[in-house]
C-alpha cells in the first residue's frame, strides 16, 4: 500500500505513546539510575559507578544462567518449529474437524503460565503424576528433583507442549492462504509430496515463520513461572534461567543496584536480537512488495 | 466446458493428468491415507493427556489422590470447587483476574486502534522507529521492570489494585494490538477511506461507522489476543498487588507451598483458569488462524 | 520524581538522548533522510545509523567495563568515534 506522507498521523500515535511511555519509558530511566548507585532508600544512596555492570558481567552464577538461557531457547526452537510445521501440516481443513482441532491445539496456550507449571507438576510427580508413575513403571527411576536430565527433559517437553501451537497455528493461516489452483497445477505436474511442500507451502510460510521464531525465541528467552513451578529452578541451579535469577535477586534479597545493571545487560541482550529480526522481517516484506507489483 | 471432448494438446495433457491424479488418490493405501489422522490423533493425545491427569484430580478427594493412582476419579467428588466458590480469597483471585484483564482490553484496543490507523494509512517521521520501538516492548522481559513498577504504583498511590496491573499490562499488550490491527488495517483498500472523505464524513464518523465495522473480525482477534497475554501473565501481576486485587494465578502459588499442598483444591483452580480461554477462543474460531499471523498473509 | 533517585551522569546521559532525538526530528523536517548503502550489509537511514551507533556503543561500554581494566572513558570516545563513522559513512 502507498502511504501517504503526513505527519499530523502523529495526533493518532499520541495517546498510545502516553500510555505506554508512561509503563516502558519511566521504569527504564529508574533502572538505569538505580544501577549506577548502591541504593538504601531515597535518601540514602551512594554512586558507585560502572561496578555493579563489572561485577554482573563478571559473575559466574549470571554467566552460567546466560548459556543455559541461550541453550534453553535454541534447543526448543529446534524442536518446536519442525513439529509445529508438521502439525500445520496435518491439522484438517474443513469442517467440524477443523474448529474442533484449532481449539484443542490452541488450548496450552490459554492457560496461565504458573498453572502449566502446575499442571506438569502434577503430571510429573512420582507418587501421583501419570508420567512420572508410569514412567517409574516402565523402570526408569524418573526424578526432577534429583537428576539434571530428568528435570531439563521435563521442562524442554513442558515448553513443547506449551508453545509448539503458537508456530502450528502461525503456519496454518500462511498454509491457508494458498489459493487452491497452486495445488491443483502441482497435481497435474504430477509434483511429489516434498517438492509441493518445498516450492509452495514452505516459501508461503517463511513470513510467518520469522515471526513465530521472533516470539518464541523472545518468550523462552523470558521463561520465568513454568520453570519456578515445576522445578523452582533445581536440582541445584540447573535449570535456573535468567528471569528467575533477577527475580531473585531483585524482588528475594532486595539488590537494587546490581539486579537494575542485570537488568539493563539483560534488556541490551533482547535489543540486539529483536533489532536483527525485525531488520529480516522488514526487508521481507519489502521485497515481497517489490515482486508483487 | 468440462464435458466436451478437449481440442487442444495441452487441454488433452491436462485432462490425462487430472484423470491419472484422481486414480492415484482413489488408488493411494488405506494406511498412507490414516497416517495424518493418526498422527494427529496422537499429538493431541500428548495435548490432552496433562489437562487429563488436572480434571481427574479435581474430581478426586484428597485421600484418594495421595492414596495411589487411579485413572479416573473413583469417588467422584466436586468438594474442591465447592472449597474455591465459597472462599473468598480463592473466588476473588478470579474476579480480580478478569477484573484487570478486562480492564486492560478496554484500554489497549482504545489507544491501539488510531494508532494502528496511523501506521497503516501514513508515513511520518521516525515512523519505523516508533514502531521498532513498541517491538521491543513487546519482547522486553517483565522481570526488568519489575522493580521501578513497584516503586512508581507505590509512589502515585495505585499499588494493590486492578488498575496498576491493567496498565502494566499496556505495556506489552498495546504493542501486540497494534501490530495485530496494523496487519488487518492493511488488508483494508484505502479507496474506502478517500471516498467516505469525498462524501463528506469527518474522520470521526468514518471511523467509527464505517472503518470499525469493516474491520470488526480483526478487532475480534485482537481482543482474544489482549485476553490471551493477559491472563496468562503471573510475574507482574502478582508483584503489583498484595491482598487487595491479587490474581487467581498468585492465589495458587500462595497457597501451593503452605505445609501440606492441597492438591485437590489447586488441580481444581487449574482448571476453573482454563475455562475463560475455551469460552473466548469458541467466539473467535473462524478468525484466530489469521490473527496468529497478525493479519499478514 | 524523588523514587526514581536520578543521578547526575544519568541526568546528563538522558539529556544527550533526547537532544539527539530532537536534533534528528529537526534535521529531518529540513532535510529529509534518503535511504542509502554504505559499508553496512543493508541499506539504512540516519535514524538507522543512530541506532545501530547507539547500540553497538552500549556493547563498547559493556565490553570494556566488563572485561578490560580500561577508563570507561575511553570506551565513550571509541564510541562517538565509531557513531561518526557510521553516520558518515554506514
Amino acid at each position: 500500500m502507498n502511504k501517504v506522507y503526513d505527519n499530523k498521523a502523529w495526533w493518532l500515535i499520541l495517546p498510545m505513546l502516553v500510555l505506554v511511555a508512561f509503563s516502558a519509558i519511566i521504569p527504564l530511566m529508574t533502572v538505569v539510575n538505580y544501577s549506577v548507585q548502591d541504593v538504601f532508600d531515597a535518601n540514602t544512596r551512594f554512586f558507585t559507578g560502572t561496578e555493579w555492570f563489572a561485577q554482573m558481567l563478571n559473575d559466574p552464577t549470571l554467566q552460567a544462567a546466560l548459556l543455559r538461557q541461550f541453550a534453553f531457547s535454541m534447543t526448543v526452537l529446534a524442536i518446536e518449529v519442525p513439529l509445529g510445521i508438521g502439525i500445520a501440516l496435518i491439522m484438517p481443513k474443513k469442517g467440524w474437524q477443523a474448529s474442533v482441532v484449532l481449539i484443542l491445539v490452541t488450548l496450552p496456550l490459554l492457560i496461565p503460565w504458573n498453572v502449566v507449571g502446575s499442571i506438569w507438576q502434577i503430571f510429573t510427580r512420582g507418587d501421583i503424576g501419570l508420567m512420572g508413575w508410569g514412567l517409574r513403571e516402565l523402570g526408569y527411576g524418573y526424578n526432577i528433583t534429583r537428576s539434571t536430565v530428568d528435570a531439563w527433559g521435563t521442562i524442554i517437553l513442558m515448553d513443547v507442549w506449551h508453545w509448539t501451537p503458537l508456530i502450528a497455528l502461525l503456519c496454518y493461516s500462511g498454509l491457508r492462504s494458498i489459493p487452491e489452483a497452486y495445488y491443483q497445477a502441482a497435481r497435474i505436474d504430477r509434483a511429489s509430496k516434498w517438492s509441493v511442500f518445498r516450492y509452495i507451502q514452505l516459501p508461503k510460510l517463511t513470513n510467518v515463520l520469522v515471526i513465530g521464531v521472533l516470539l518464541r525465541f523472545m518468550h523462552s528467552f523470558m521463561i520465568y513461572a513454568e520453570p519456578f513451578v515445576l522445578t523452582g529452578g533445581g536440582p541445584g541451579s540447573s535449570t535456573t534461567f535468567l528471569s528467575q535469577s533477577l527475580t531473585t535477586m531483585a524482588i528475594g534479597q532486595q539488590d537494587l543496584g546490581p539486579s537494575a545493571a542485570f537488568s539493563l545487560i539483560y534488556f541490551l541482550i533482547i535489543l540486539l536480537v529483536s533489532w536483527v529480526f525485525y531488520t529480516a522481517i522488514m526487508n521481507m516484506q519489502k521485497e515481497k512488495q517489490e515482486e508483487g507489483i | 466446458m468440462t464435458d466436451s471432448m478437449p481440442h487442444t494438446p495441452t487441454a488433452v495433457r491436462q485432462r490425462a493428468a487430472a484423470a491419472d491424479a484422481s486414480r492415484r488418490r482413489k488408488s493411494r493405501s488405506a494406511p498412507l491415507r490414516w497416517r495424518p489422522k493418526m498422527l494427529m490423533g496422537l499429538y493431541l493425545l500428548f495435548v490432552l493427556l496433562p489437562i487429563y491427569w488436572l480434571l481427574n484430580m479435581s474430581f478426586q478427594s484428597n485421600t484418594e489422590i495421595l492414596g495411589g493412582l487411579t485413572l479416573w476419579p473413583k469417588d467422584f467428588t466436586f468438594e474442591h470447587y465447592g472449597k474455591i466458590f465459597t472462599t473468598s480469597t480463592w473466588y476473588m483471585g478470579y474476579l480480580n483476574s478478569i477484573a484487570y484483564v478486562v480492564m486492560n482490553m478496554f484500554i489497549s484496543i482504545l489507544v491501539a486502534l488510531p494508532a494502528a490507523y496511523a501506521f497503516s494509512r501514513y508515513k511520518f517521521i521516525g515512523d519505523k522507529h516508533l514502531f521498532f520501538w513498541l517491538l521491543t516492548n513487546l519482547m522486553a522481559p517483565p522481570a526488568v521492570f519489575l522493580l521501578p513498577y513497584f516503586q512508581l504504583y507505590y509512589t502515585v498511590g495505585l499499588f494493590d489494585t486492578h488498575i496498576a496491573v491493567a496498565l502494566a499490562h499496556c505495556l506489552f499488550n498495546i504493542p501486540l494490538a497494534i501490530w495485530i490491527l496494523e496487519g488487518f488495517m492493511s488488508g483494508v483498500p484505502k479507496e474506502i477511506d478517500e471516498t467516505a472523505f469525498i462524501d463528506g464524513y469527518s474522520f470521526p464518523k468514518f471511523f467509527i461507522k464505517i472503518f470499525i465495522p469493516m474491520i470488526s473480525s480483526g478487532i475480534g482477534v485482537t481482543l482474544f489476543f489482549l485476553f490471551m497475554f493477559s491472563w496468562v501473565e503471573l510475574l507482574l501481576a502478582s508483584t503489583l498487588t498484595s491482598t487487595g486485587a491479587q490474581p487467581i494465578a498468585s492465589v495458587m502459588t500462595s497457597t501451593s507451598t503452605a505445609s501440606g499442598i492441597d492438591w485437590g483444591t489447586l488441580a481444581a483452580a487449574g482448571v476453573l483458569t482454563i475455562l475463560p480461554g475455551i469460552l473466548v477462543v469458541y467466539f473467535v474460531r473462524n478468525h484466530i488462524a489469521k490473527g496468529f499471523a497478525l493479519g499478514r498473509t | 520524581m524523588e523514587w526514581m533517585v536520578w543521578t547526575v551522569p544519568t541526568t546528563i546521559f538522558f539529556s544527550t538522548i533526547a537532544a539527539m532525538l530532537a536534533g534528528m526530528t529537526m534535521w529531518e523536517v529540513v532535510s529529509p533522510t534518503v535511504e542509502r548503502k554504505g559499508f553496512l550489509p543493508i541499506s539504512t537511514t540516519r535514524g538507522d545509523r543512530l541506532f545501530i551507533g547507539l547500540l553497538s556503543a552500549g556493547y563498547i561500554h559493556l565490553l570494556v567495563v566488563g572485561f578490560t581494566p580500561l577508563s570507561i572513558w575511553l570506551a565513550l570516545g571509541a564510541s562517538v568515534l565509531w557513531l561518526l563513522i557510521l553516520m558518515r559513512w554506514g
